[in-house]
């Protein structure tokens, strides 16, 4: 670039007016690559809700525009989780479905007719802009430079560690959550700074909303109180704090409980103690601040902070005992798993068979933050160096963050704003630093600095400026060199979350893409096809059994009543699905009876090599059944001898009684010439003679096999049990082809 | 002026006896302190510090410091700040009884004891953060917060806090 267009471009940047319109301009740019870089999903495939959990919440919000917001709350589900029926309106956090029913009635009151489907796939694009406009905020209150703050934006904008969680259709609570979680933090932190009781009621009331939409929002109610214990114990109590977190707490846990999932939790589990310990622990400390201000004795001063480190530990103390006593509800067992990481798998498999509850593998970290992963440290490091009040928020969050998202991949997204922040203040440093068009000049600083600051500091000023040579880069080559370098690392980056965004995090899930040999896209869409067959072939209220996994979808897109769902509340009764799935037929049946169940849903990989199917998640069935019934159902039974699980003939006559396997494979030995039947997933040969199924008929296989749906028999019109009503009928065609074929023998009795 | 009209009519119950409130409240805010100060000096004598020997005479410096305390108060406080210890004072008494009852009698609607509760708890925090940022020393504390804005900040608190309090009372 010539030095005429520099001096154009500083000259441009020079007016405030005009920065303030720069910066505007730009804000809106990285809204708009944030939501384009969403839309991969959209022009992949098409306008499709994502996965799992977004099938319930389009369910749900589909109801709130259905029947308005009181039944709403009121809403009691007895389509799922039949026959018990699920409380939904108390068990949910409304805040999603809510923001886009008052997004659509808004859009309907400016007539723009918007159909709630299009809403709800791009509620998470859209509120991804605002994520950015909010990191950019928060970086803004922790740095002057005014580039960083921008930075943040962009990267929190296009960062996969968030994409992952944001695409277009994947309309999950952390869509909005994120936003929501940035927000918090920018108002506490102008709360704190401040020292105003309305950003601290605004922080509490963004609070409230974020209770309302994700349960993460622990995530805060731990950190803040984190952030202010920090701070009293480095010494820096001081009234602002007082004023920020009493009012953020007084009001946000009143906020939060207004939400009828949430109701006393604030006062009753240890996961919210840390927050009013840390409000008694103010009030007190206010108290002996204002003693302080009235006594100045030195003795009565270190006595009071005896007493006050007295009644932490008394406060402490009473915590421990109200909780063995009862009063308060220790730690969840989620909350358990956090601290080690083995702790589910023993104690709670239900939680440890989400494989995003699983620790992060640690390539994870740089696939979904690249460069800013190495510049983070950076940035925290400049933070210790000011180390403000903010700072040390930054700091204290940096850490915090860190752990977490080491322990599960999913919190991975809780790390990745304080991340961005850090990495915007590491980077906008390095660029300012080296960006500075003239050299400087040792008797310049020292002249401006004296020019610049007023009488009183002249003396303090000059002194410092002696002491410190006036630091800055004087060749061109070596600010040439880094600023190109710097700049080829963000150009990287852009590329990787590019990359990144469209290959990983932009499939829908329900929709599979295939490449054909020749290079073009094949669809599978095979689940699609199969909730149809269901929702066309089926009675309204026919009960539909499946993995828990595929219970959302079945409810969304088939709209049919299932047994368990993806709300995993009640263990016993997935448990009693994965008994009817790994048990014999015998026994399944009586099950399936029970529960009135007339179809069942399996998902099925072998013949497309679909990796995630329901014989690759049976051992956790097995394991989720065995944690209540051990006697019945052992995991030990469905492997080898040698410790393997197998699916072809070497596999152990539990695994191929199991009603799982026999519907997995049922007549699959007929797609291909005898003896060469071939699982793809598992690479294994099948036996040459399938399972027989007594007790099922099949119902429906889709196009690729994915999705192979059973009929329940009803009990035999003569009273005779299934395995011998199935026998005769196929005894009956045997008996015929012995007729033909053997000889007469006659009878000697 | 606002402020003033504001202190007015929080105290309107007990305007007529103001100063001995504010007498009570002194002698309730500093009971606890009381109490803080018999348990300390066996603190120290155990912990063996260089001032556990004047222990017998620590009682009488206490109650001086508690004199002293008082007089401090009386003498530098302004008539409105006063006046926003009384009415922190009744909260106070207020919440103490509420959370007694809920002792005593058992806690069973305990949507409209939380909300009764926390809104004494809550209107009190908003009272100090209030007398906090009123209060002349602090002032080069908040650059950002004038008494007016103070007061406006507190009414609109105090607004939303009522407003979940009256949204969850049942």
């Amino acid at each position: 670039m010539s030095a005429n267009s520099l001096d154009l471009l500083s000259s441009v940047g020079s007016s405030k007016s005009t920065r303030t319109l720069l910066r505007v301009i730009i804000l809106c740019f990285i809204a708009a690559a944030a939501v384009a870089s969403r839309l991969f999903s959209v022009i992949r495939f098409e306008s499709i809700i994502h996965e799992f959990d977004p099938w319930f919440n389009f369910r749900a919000t589909k109801y709130l525009v259905a029947n308005g917001f009181y039944s709403f709350w009121d809403w009691f589900d007895d389509r799922t989780w039949h026959p018990l029926g699920r409380v939904t309106g108390g068990t949910l956090y409304p805040g999603l479905m809510v923001t886009s029913g008052v997004i659509y009635h808004a859009l309907r009151a400016l007539t723009i007719p918007v159909d709630i489907r299009n809403i709800c796939v791009l509620l998470a694009p859209a509120f991804s802009g605002l994520t950015a406009y909010a990191t950019y905020l928060l970086t803004n209150e922790m740095t002057t430079s005014s580039s960083a703050g921008l930075l943040a934006a962009a990267f929190m904008g296009i960062t996969p560690g968030y994409i992952s969680r944001s695409v277009a259709g994947s309309y999950d609570n952390e869509a909005i959550a994120i936003f929501l979680l940035v927000f918090t933090f920018f108002l506490w932190i102008k709360a704190l700074k401040q020292g105003s009781m309305l950003w601290g009621a605004l922080c509490a009331l963004f609070y409230g909303y974020m209770v309302a939409s994700w349960g993460g929002y622990a995530f805060i109610t731990c950190l803040l109180p984190l952030h202010a214990l920090v701070l009293v114990c480095m010494g820096r109590y001081s009234t602002r704090l007082y004023v920020a977190y009493t009012t953020w707490y007084a009001l946000g846990t009143l906020a939060s409980m207004q939400i009828p999932f949430v109701g006393f939790l604030p006062v009753k589990t240890s996961e919210h103690m840390p927050a009013l310990g840390i409000f008694g622990f103010l009030q007190l400390l206010a108290f002996l601040d204002y003693v302080r201000s009235a006594i100045p004795s030195r003795q009565f001063q270190t006595f009071l902070w005896i007493a006050a480190g007295g009644t932490f530990g008394i406060g402490l103390l009473g915590l421990v005992l109200a909780t063995s006593a009862g009063f308060i509800a220790p730690w969840g067992g989620r909350f358990y798993s956090l601290w080690d990481t083995g702790y589910a798998k023993i104690h709670i498999p239900i939680i440890a068979s989400v494989s995003e509850h699983q620790p992060t593998a640690w390539p994870a970290f740089f696939f979904d933050l690249n460069m800013l992963i190495w510049l983070f440290p950076a940035g925290v490091y400049l933070c210790f160096q000011q180390l403000a009040d903010e700072h040390v928020f930054i700091v204290v969050y940096a850490l915090f963050g860190s752990y977490f998202a080491g322990v599960m991949v999913r919190l991975m997204l809780t790390l990745t704003p304080v991340v961005c922040v850090a990495a915007a203040i590491a980077a906008s440093t390095l660029l300012d630093t080296y960006l500075k068009a003239e050299s400087p000049k040792a008797e310049d600083h020292q002249a401006d600095d004296t020019a610049a600051e007023g009488a009183p500091k002249k003396a303090s000023k000059g002194l410092k400026s002696t002491n410190k040579p006036a630091v800055g880069i004087y060749t061109f080559l070596s600010k040439g060199l880094v600023t190109s370098a710097m700049t080829v690392y963000l150009l990287l980056f852009v590329m990787h979350c590019t990359w990144v965004t469209s290959n990983a995090y932009s499939s829908p899930s329900v929709v599979l893409a295939s490449r054909m040999p020749d290079g073009s896209q094949h669809i599978i869409d095979d689940y699609r096809e199969a909730y149809q067959w269901l929702r066309q072939n089926t009675v309204e209220d026919a009960k539909i059994m499946a993995w828990w996994d595929y219970g959302y979808q079945i409810g969304g897109m088939a709209d049919r009543p299932t047994l368990v769902d993806n709300n995993t509340w009640n263990n016993t009764h997935i448990a009693t699905v994965g008994k009817a799935m790994s048990s014999r037929e015998e026994v399944s049946y009586p099950i399936m009876r029970q529960h009135e169940v007339d179809y069942v849903l399996v998902v099925f990989g072998g013949l497309l090599g679909y990796s995630g199917d329901d014989i690759n998640k049976f051992l956790w069935m097995v394991r989720i059944a065995e944690g209540i019934w051990p006697d019945e159902v052992k995991e030990r039974d469905f492997f080898t001898p040698r410790g393997e699980y197998r699916v072809d003939s070497e596999a152990t006559e539990t695994m191929k009684n199991s009603l799982m396997y026999k519907m997995s494979y049922y007549n699959y030995n007929a797609l291909f010439p005898p003896g060469q039947a071939q699982d793809r997933v598992r690479g294994a040969r099948l036996p040459e003679v399938g399972p027989t199924l007594n007790t099922l008929e099949e119902a429906f296989t889709s196009e690729n096999w994915i999705i192979r749906i059973y009929k329940v028999k009803d009990l035999d019109n003569l009273g005779r049990d299934h395995a011998s009503a199935a026998a005769f009928e196929r005894g009956h065609k045997k008996k015929k082809a012995t007729k033909k074929r053997g000889p007469r023998v006659l009878r000697l009795d | 002026m606002a402020p003033k009209k504001n202190a007015a009519r929080d105290i309107t119950p007990s305007a007529a006896t103001t100063p001995s409130t504010a007498q009570a409240s002194v002698s309730s805010t500093s009971t606890p302190l009381a109490a803080g100060v018999a348990a300390s000096p066996a603190k120290h004598a155990s912990g063996g510090k260089a001032y556990s020997s004047t222990s017998s005479g620590g009682a009488q410096s206490w109650d001086k410091v508690i004199g002293n305390l008082v007089n401090y108060y009386m003498d530098s406080t302004p008539q409105r700040t006063k006046l926003l210890d009384a009415f922190m004072a009744f909260l106070a008494v207020v919440g103490a009884l509420q959370f007694l009852y809920c002792i005593l009698a058992g806690n069973y609607p305990f949507n409209a004891f939380l909300s009764g509760f926390s809104a004494t708890v809550g209107q009190f925090v908003l009272t100090a953060s209030l007398r906090i940022q009123t209060t002349e020393a602090n002032k080069s504390d908040f650059p950002a917060v004038s008494p007016e804005r103070a007061f406006a900040d507190y009414v609109v608190c105090s607004l939303i806090l009522h407003f979940f309090c009256v949204n969850f009372i049942n």
